[in-house]
């Protein structure tokens, strides 16, 4: 990876404009992510963004840089093999609540448990958008949706506590109407070692009406004002991750070195998969068939 | 010609597997073929494994229909298998705690009792203790002096087995081994073969499953990364990864679920490297929708489908050939893609290492359709069969794109072949998208609000061309046997191997037979098997499942319907006489009998006992009633006490519905 030399955001302009709706949280993500990779000195052609699918999986399209559109919530386990093919590339992972909290889940859980060295942002905002408003994982008890229209009746995820008992060792939250701070979260989880998760509020405009962008301005709190050290102890990032209803915290809750999956997989020692040669050692070769006789 | 089939029974735990590993490779490298058919109930410690080693000087296909020598590790095994030892053929168990009565065997079949304490004592006396699981060794000895072979192989692989484990261990059971064939040679003047008799070009020959054939091929071929969940009867590809990881250098992933793996797998495909997955029906329903996904995308990446009965858990331990139409089937939507399934072990080896050289020629996932008896029954194979020099082709990729010059990289680029020029993540200047909503030549959506029809139009042209090309590649499938047969066998997998072996004794009776074996099955050779099988005469489909759904296939591609089907959808495979007996039934229009077998009745018996708790009893003989006022004919089996050999009761079993209609205990034994 090139050492930060902060690069000029416009190289990261996409070939095409968004289709968001206007007004979406969307907006300030990618202008984020192309700023943090900007400022982190990443050139495009060594940034892969993979997302999975729903309005904010389109991603990857509305910027310049390598990406992998996938499937639906199947996009940690596609990152997870093009980061083991090519470890040179640093790895951002993109998409909806729906995407990773819900489809996806098990993926992420396994991918944090792992800690493999890969940025996720999860555009958050409590309701699926692109198939016109039903109720997400992270949808408020109550909140009254295209599939639950007498309120809903299920509790939500706790992303940030997830991810912290999960063992991602550095969660954070952003907040699109807070776009330089996002900026500055997000360049900070893609120089963590190891996986990082950075749960964005990211309102839509058109299928939300409870958690808008004034509900999270009156809520939203920086951290960075307050005395909170999101190193000092997991139990206290984890109490600070269950502020809900009148406080929203926002940059990095928690943050902690630990090896990462890279670190142990011995394969990489010779560096990334795709630079490693493609012919093999004939006479290990020979060996293996020697043992069969 | 000269061959011989060894059997070893005994129970999960009783080491067989070794000794059979033993056997086949002493065979393999004195220079003879050998293969091998473990058909085991129960992976669990005393659950009754079978293996049978079928040993000739010429390449055989299929364990066969012969049994020469049984080798019983417990009393069980005397029971179930006895009678299956053909005429000249020799029983060998430990008389210290097994017998064998006369009336279980048939007529000219010699038992040959070891008293493992009489045998071993000198050993014993020399270097301490003889285990249990160390009398196979004895066995094995007796078995190299019935089977014409001197020991010396024998001991060179007792050598290398325990090399680890000092000089010690490795003299005392070469003791062992010359015990056993010292004995047998004193008690037994006519062996099955006389020492010397063997025709043998004494060649080496690797002793091999078709599972790591596929793995050390992937490995010849470049594979840089395995993922896999672990599943029955593909496992043991993980398992060849995951042992010799180290010295391969390949990435070997145990992921939480098959859709992950799959996803994984397509992931590393994207990133640039030669990338592999294997799982079993099961596991590859979850796979499906990453296998579109790898179709839009055109991602190089190899998936192995390894069939075992089914459907749903099915028979995890059993062999099948059901699931070609969940693999024509999977994923939505229409995209290029290869779908083989290998005949045999060289040709898994082979076929794998195509695999990754035609994903990566035409961008797309290669399917490869294994099965359970081809993925776990070991062979041996000529050493060239294995050879690590094989073609790896690669086609080269865009080292640097310089858009000024060149304007944007177009990754789907629209060309005659329909083969786009490829860029990895990490090229400077080729940036791009690779989406599995469709896109136009540059990666860019044309879904949702960019729909655009025409370029919707182009771009599935451009990927469906691949497959005419990649069709005019592929070897063409040919008829075997003589030509203008009266006969032609349509099969698949790894059940060529017994069809050519019916075929040939088919041909020996003076039936006309020849077969014709579909191992592409996407793209299809319509033209080439039209034409062959519009020529057959009587056309026959022999497969292991319950549909002929490769006959379906073949009607569906070529408006040519079989005349006969031959199926077996019991999770055992096939066996020559089987399809021999079923083909004259078929010519002489007579139908299939379909009820209970004496074979199977007896089989039911012990099943009934042992999970019931009854290990006491046994079942002893059997005869057959008429209806008797029960609706059906019906199987009455006599069961005799294990120790005592006294009658105990008996079990009657309806031919027609296989129930069982009584279960008669004289005197209770308690569970």
């Amino acid at each position: 990876m090139a050492t930060a030399t902060e690069l000029p955001v416009e190289l990261f302009k996409g070939p095409v404009d968004p289709d968001w709706c206007p007004g979406c949280g969307d907006f300030g993500v990618l202008k984020s992510i192309q700023e943090a990779a900007a400022k982190n000195g990443i050139r495009p052609e060594n940034l892969m963004v993979v997302s999975g699918i729903g309005c904010s999986s389109n991603l990857p399209g509305f910027i310049t840089s390598y990406g992998v559109h996938s499937l639906h919530g199947r996009s940690v386990p596609v990152a997870t093999g093009v980061h083991l093919a090519n470890t040179d590339m640093k790895v951002v992972i993109v998409g909806g609540d729906g995407d990773g909290y819900g489809i996806g889940v098990g993926h992420l859980i396994h991918a944090m448990r792992r800690n493999l060295d890969v940025t996720y942002v999860v555009m958050d905002n409590q309701i699926y958008g692109l198939t016109t408003g039903q109720t997400s994982p992270t949808s408020t008890l109550g909140h009254k949706t295209k599939s639950t229209p007498q309120g809903n009746i299920e509790n939500p995820i706790n992303p940030l506590a997830l991810a912290m008992i999960s063992g991602a060792t550095f969660v954070a939250r952003g907040f699109s109407g807070e776009q330089k701070l996002l900026a500055d979260t997000i360049a900070a989880a893609m120089n963590h070692k190891g996986f990082a998760l950075v749960d964005t509020f990211s309102p839509c405009v058109t299928y939300n009406k409870i958690n808008t962008y004034p509900w999270f301005k009156e809520r939203v709190y920086k951290l960075e004002d307050t005395d909170f050290d999101p190193t000092e102890s997991l139990y206290k990032s984890l109490e600070k991750s269950y502020e809900w209803d009148e406080k929203l915290p926002l940059g990095v809750l928690y943050k902690h070195e630990m090896p990462t999956y890279e670190d142990g997989e011995m394969s990489l020692k010779a560096g990334a998969l795709v630079k490693q040669p493609l012919a093999i050692n004939k006479e290990t070769y020979k060996s293996l068939v020697e043992e069969l006789i | 010609m000269q061959e011989v089939t060894i059997g070893i029974a005994g129970a999960a735990g009783d080491g067989l597997d070794k000794s059979g590993d033993t056997l086949a490779r002493s065979c393999g490298r004195f220079g003879l073929h050998v293969y091998a058919y473990n058909s085991y109930q129960s992976i669990i410690r005393g659950g009754h494994i079978w293996l049978k080693v079928r040993v000739s000087d010429r390449k055989v296909t299929c364990h066969g229909d012969k049994l020469n020598v049984l080798v019983a590790l417990n009393q069980d095994s005397i029971e179930r298998h006895a009678r299956e030892v053909d005429e000249g053929g020799f029983i060998l168990f430990n008389s210290d705690r097994i017998k064998c009565e006369e009336l279980l065997v048939k007529k000219g079949v010699t038992l040959l009792p070891i008293s493992m304490k009489e045998v071993t004592e000198e050993v014993a006396k020399k270097f301490g203790p003889v285990k249990p699981i160390m009398q196979n060794t004895v066995a094995m000895g007796a078995v190299m002096h019935l089977m014409g072979l001197g020991t010396e192989q024998t001991e060179e692989v007792l050598t290398d087995t325990f090399s680890a484990k000092g000089q010690e261990v490795i003299d005392m059971n070469i003791a062992l081994l010359e015990a056993g064939y010292e004995y047998a040679k004193k008690l037994v003047s006519k062996p099955i073969f006389v020492a010397g008799k063997w025709e043998t070009d004494k060649k080496r020959r690797p002793f091999i499953t078709g599972n790591e054939a596929i793995a050390m091929a992937a490995y010849a071929a470049g594979c840089k990364f395995y993922a896999a969940y672990p599943m029955t009867p593909a496992s043991t590809i993980l398992h060849w990864m995951a042992t010799n990881a180290k010295k391969t250098g390949i990435l070997v992933k145990q992921c939480e679920d098959e859709i992950s793996v799959a996803n994984m797998a397509i992931g590393a495909g994207i990133g640039g490297v030669r990338s592999m997955c294997a799982t079993a029906g099961g596991g590859f329903a979850l796979m499906t929708e990453a296998v579109g996904m790898a179709g839009i995308m055109e991602v190089p990446v190899v998936f192995v489908e390894v069939q075992r009965g089914g459907p749903s858990t099915g028979l995890p331990t059993k062999t099948e050939q059901a699931d070609l139409f969940q693999v024509l089937g999977a994923s939505q939507g229409e995209f290029p893609r290869l779908i083989v399934a290998p005949k045999d072990i060289a040709d898994s080896y082979a076929s794998t290492v195509e695999a990754f050289n035609l994903a990566d020629k035409y961008q797309l996932p290669v399917l490869m359709m294994s099965d359970l008896l081809l993925s776990e029954h070991p062979e041996t194979v000529d050493a060239e069969q294995l050879s690590c020099d094989v073609k790896v082709e690669r086609p080269e990729f865009i080292k640097e794109w310089d858009a000024e010059k060149n304007g944007k990289f177009k990754r789907y680029k629209f060309t005659e072949s329909g083969i786009s020029p490829r860029a990895l993540p990490g090229t400077p200047g080729a940036c791009h998208v690779t989406a599995s909503d469709d896109h136009d030549e540059r990666g860019i959506l044309i879904s949702d609000m960019f729909t655009s029809p025409p370029v919707r139009r182009k771009i599935m042209e451009k990927r469906m061309t691949k497959v005419e090309n990649m069709l005019k590649e592929l070897q063409p499938p040919q008829l075997e046997g003589p030509a203008n047969a009266d006969v032609t066998l349509l099969c698949w997998g790894s059940t060529w191997g017994v069809v050519r072996e019916a075929a040939e004794l088919l041909n020996e009776k003076g039936i006309k037979t020849n077969y014709l074996c579909i191992k592409y099955i996407a793209p299809f050779h319509t033209k080439e098997v039209t034409e062959i099988l519009s020529k057959s005469k009587k056309k026959i489909s022999v497969e292991v499942n319950f549909t002929s759904v490769m006959a379906q296939f073949v009607k569906m591609q070529t408006g040519v319907s079989m005349d006969g089907h031959i199926t077996k959808y019991d999770g055992e495979p096939l066996e020559p006489l089987m399809i021999v007996e079923e083909v004259e039934a078929q010519l002489a229009s007579k139908t299939k009998d379909l009820s209970v077998s004496e074979a199977e009745a007896m089989e039911m018996a012990y099943h009934y006992l042992r999970t019931h708790a009854l290990e006491k009893l046994r079942p002893s003989t059997l005869k057959i009633h008429s209806k008797n006022g029960s609706g059906e004919p019906v199987w009455e089996i006599e069961l005799a006490e294990r120790i005592t050999g006294k009658g105990a009761g008996t079990i009657k079993i309806g031919s027609n519905t296989g129930s069982i209609i009584e279960f008669k205990q004289e005197t209770p034994v308690k569970a």
